[in-house]
């Protein structure tokens, strides 16, 4: 369950950005989060009420964005889509797939008043 | 004061910080409007990394690492595959030839760290209560407790656990990944992230392979699938087949470091 760790960070996050942009109250929180990430989103929706209970971001909304798995294989240089994020090329089989897009996991952006 | 991350915590490791209060919205003089949504709401963009934080404390240990040519592994494996067995074993055959040090990750218990000052060696003991996994900033703040030697190895136990370890660096210069032939030979590839993030899998308990059902060339031939690179040791450190490879490894690598 490290999401729960994540969760106190994005927490974190928020309460630094409160005093930088001079906001008190945060009603939506947007996550964008890879494919090839190693977050499962279901854990963040599960965590993310009681990781917020009373903090500024308490009854926020929890907007996860999925962001497809891509790569890129170091043998037939094919850009290839990735379902998770030790396969092989879907192509010519080489295990060195360098991964290019989906192991992201961020904040994009909050609504806040 | 923390002389890694600069933070006032005089010990061990609760990183939250303090809420930031609201702003409060006084009503001390009567202004006489209604009250109503008069604030508007707002798009902030924030486009930062949940890691970012341990990544930025990961980093601070890696230069204090590096400037005091200390060699850290962060050893990491599921529950029982013999990360402390094995740590007893190679303090003895190489505390004598350079300094080393232990942090030991567990969620209770001063268990480990009791059987590695038992061979005389300094450890230090990071209970994480309800997480999964060390981070980077208690790592930081252990590194200041103990106090470790110049030119040395720094080993830190993990916490016993295939999954979140693997995504926290904790300014180690290799992760190690210990498997054993007990625990079925699949695990590289049910467990693919920590594999993956490993350059070094060492097979151990190898003297009990006449007993169970492991097969080391299936577990090497997963392993490399989802990291091509990584190396592999045999070895079983209770009954020391091969266990000089492992210990020459890192001699290697703590002498080879200090000279940088």
């Amino acid at each position: 369950m490290h999401e729960l760790s994540l969760l106190e960070n994005v927490r974190e996050i928020l309460e630094n950005h409160a005093v930088s942009q001079k906001f008190s109250k945060v009603t939506k929180v947007t996550l964008e989060i890879g494919k090839l990430s190693s977050v499962e989103p279901e854990a963040l929706r599960f965590g993310f009420d009681v990781v917020m209970k009373g903090s500024l971001a308490e009854n926020a909304e929890l907007i996860i964005s999925d962001i497809a798995g891509l790569g890129v294989c170091q043998q037939c240089s094919l850009q290839v889509e990735m379902e998770t994020s030790h396969e092989p090329c879907s192509h010519c089989g080489s295990p060195f797939v360098k991964v290019i897009q989906g192991a992201e996991m961020k904040i994009k952006d909050l609504i806040v008043i | 004061m923390c002389g890694i991350c600069g933070c006032s915590q005089p010990g061990k490791i609760n990183n939250r910080l303090q809420p930031v209060n609201g702003r409060v919205h006084q009503h001390d003089n009567d202004h006489g409007h209604q009250h109503h949504d008069h604030e508007a709401e707002r798009l902030v963009k924030v486009e930062q990394d949940l890691l970012s934080k341990n990544n930025t404390y990961a980093e601070q240990n890696r230069a204090y690492f590096q400037q005091h040519n200390i060699f850290t592994l962060n050893l990491v494996s599921s529950p029982g595959a013999g990360k402390t067995t094995l740590l007893v074993e190679t303090i003895k055959v190489l505390k004598d030839r350079f300094p080393i040090a232990v942090i030991e990750g567990d969620q209770q218990t001063e268990h480990d760290a009791d059987r590695i000052r038992a061979t005389g060696v300094p450890a230090l003991q990071i209970n994480t209560g309800r997480a999964c996994h060390l981070d980077a900033h208690g790592i930081g703040h252990a590194i200041m407790e103990l106090g470790i030697k110049a030119n040395s190895l720094l080993a830190i136990e993990n916490v016993g656990n295939l999954v979140c370890p693997s995504s926290f660096d904790l300014g180690e210069a290799h992760k190690v990944v210990v498997l054993s032939v007990t625990e079925g030979d699949d695990k590289p590839l049910k467990y693919p992230d920590m594999f993956h993030a490993a350059d070094l899998m060492l097979i151990n308990k190898t003297d009990l392979l006449p007993y169970v059902d492991f097969d080391v060339e299936r577990c090497i031939n997963y392993a490399r699938q989802v990291n091509p690179d990584i190396q592999i040791i045999q070895l079983s450190s209770t009954k020391g087949d091969n266990f000089s490879v492992w210990t020459d490894w890192l001699a290697a690598h703590v002498k080879l470091e200090s000279h940088v």
